[in-house]
């Protein structure tokens, strides 16, 4: 259909929907009354149970674990999916020099580069004391590479992120999550149940099992996102040898 | 509901609005981190800091990386 | 007054509908759909806050205070982080077919050809 028939339609369908979205709305219990017990409950029983302070990633790594498996594998998916379509056969191909040619830039990013390692670590280690955790941690130590690329040059980014490495720490962060699941089916309890001591809250040693599922969240989430990057610069690349 | 909160919605429908309207496409990438920190805000004033730090290193490293090398790509290399 | 973010998130929804009906290029298309997706977050939010809670952290306030729902909050922000990667699937996607057609804008991609 042409485009001015899709809009009108589209015009009539959206009041129509927009009006009934509206009425359901109407239906929640008013903002800031929320009714629920099973966070209520949560907020209670977390810390003591398993000894840590953000309830938030005991949620997401222990009590909810299994959504967050689904979780992950749909980001392995969507990955693959990418490389599947972008990744051609290369050889060792001799990249063009395309240096970043203000020296202020080339001084920030070589600076910024290992403090945003630093802080992408920190991020990923603190996630069960303070908000944080293995997704946002993983997505900061990706962009401590990308900073390579930015403020330096495209071969430094890729000397230093080899496909070999990122695969192999992605696929060992995804399979490592589901790993530790058959261990503490192996330790008697249910997939994905809490294992390990527990420590002291409000220390690094804390939780059990959730510091691994951390661990192996941050490396695939950063090896995923290194990988898309390099796919899609690697695109950019063939498409100016070829003259585009 | 605190006044703080009611701002932030109205800049977050504001944001939302401009996204969709753009329609040169490296201010589309500039307009969409700007949502996105616009969401920070928002995410924050509901109490949620997990949530905010998530949105916000997505909104600052992991959407403009992949948005500004696709439009590079799109028109050409 | 307290209706206000549940209309935000209706709003946000129907906006960002609107733009991937009418977008004339892929990679807008793609931002849009981005801005939909970010209206359930704030549906899922919303419905989670708590009058005068504090967020659900106790590493220096006391087990016990006042404090909002987590499990929206966990919900939401492993989607958050795996939205990004979907939308470059749907951006290589993208790519590959401007590498074939010689154009992005939805309209003048209509029969599969080959």
């Amino acid at each position: 259909m042409t485009r001015r028939t899709r809009l009108r339609l589209f015009a009539g369908s959206a009041t129509g929907l927009g009006a009934l979205l509206l009425w359901a709305m109407a239906g929640l219990p008013d903002f800031g009354h929320y009714s629920g017990a099973y966070g209520r409950i949560l907020n209670a029983a977390a810390p003591p149970e398993r000894h840590v302070s953000s309830v938030v990633a005991a949620v997401v790594f222990d009590y909810r674990g299994f959504d967050t498996l689904g979780e992950e594998f749909i980001l392995f998916t969507s990955v693959m999916g990418v490389a599947l379509l972008l990744r051609e056969v290369r050889g060792d191909q001799v990249h063009r020099r395309d240096r970043v040619q203000s020296d202020a830039v080339r001084l920030v990013g070589v600076a910024f580069a290992p403090l945003l390692l630093v802080i992408g670590l920190y991020v990923v280690a603190h996630g069960y004391i303070t908000p944080g955790g293995g997704f946002q941690g993983g997505v900061v130590l990706a962009a401590a590479f990308a900073l390579l690329y930015v403020a330096g040059e495209y071969r430094a980014y890729r000397r230093l992120t080899p496909a070999f490495a990122v695969d192999f720490a992605e696929g060992t962060g995804a399979g490592g999550y589901a790993v530790v699941g058959i261990v503490s089916m192996l330790l008697g309890s249910a997939y994905l149940h809490n294992f390990g001591p527990l420590g002291t809250s409000g220390t690094l040693a804390s939780g059990g099992s959730i510091a691994f599922l951390n661990i192996a969240t941050a490396l695939e989430v950063g090896a995923a996102f290194v990988l898309l990057f390099t796919e899609f610069l690697e695109e950019v690349e063939v498409s100016r040898r070829s003259g585009g | 509901m605190i006044p703080l909160q009611a701002a932030a919605i109205l800049l977050v429908a504001l944001g939302a609005t401009a996204v969709v309207l753009t329609r040169d496409l490296v201010r589309l990438a500039l307009l969409s981190s700007v949502y996105a920190l616009l969401l920070v805000v928002l995410f924050l004033v509901f109490q949620a800091p997990d949530v905010a730090i998530s949105e916000l290193v997505v909104g600052a490293i992991g959407f403009p990386l992949v948005i500004g090398v696709a439009i590079v790509l799109q028109r050409g290399g | 007054m307290s209706y206000l973010p549940y209309a935000l998130a209706v709003w946000i929804f129907l906006v960002g509908l609107y733009g991937v009906v009418s977008s004339k290029s892929l990679v807008h298309l793609v931002v849009c759909l981005n801005v939909t997706q970010s209206s359930t977050y704030v549906l899922l939010l919303a419905i989670g806050y708590v009058e005068r809670g504090t967020a659900p952290v106790f590493a220096d306030v006391p087990t016990g205070t006042r404090a909002v729902d987590p499990v929206v909050q966990a919900l939401t922000l492993t989607d958050i982080v795996v939205s990004v990667t979907v939308a470059a699937l749907l951006l290589a996607l993208s790519i590959d077919v401007q590498k074939r057609n010689r154009t992005v804008d939805p309209d003048e991609l209509h029969a599969m050809r080959g």
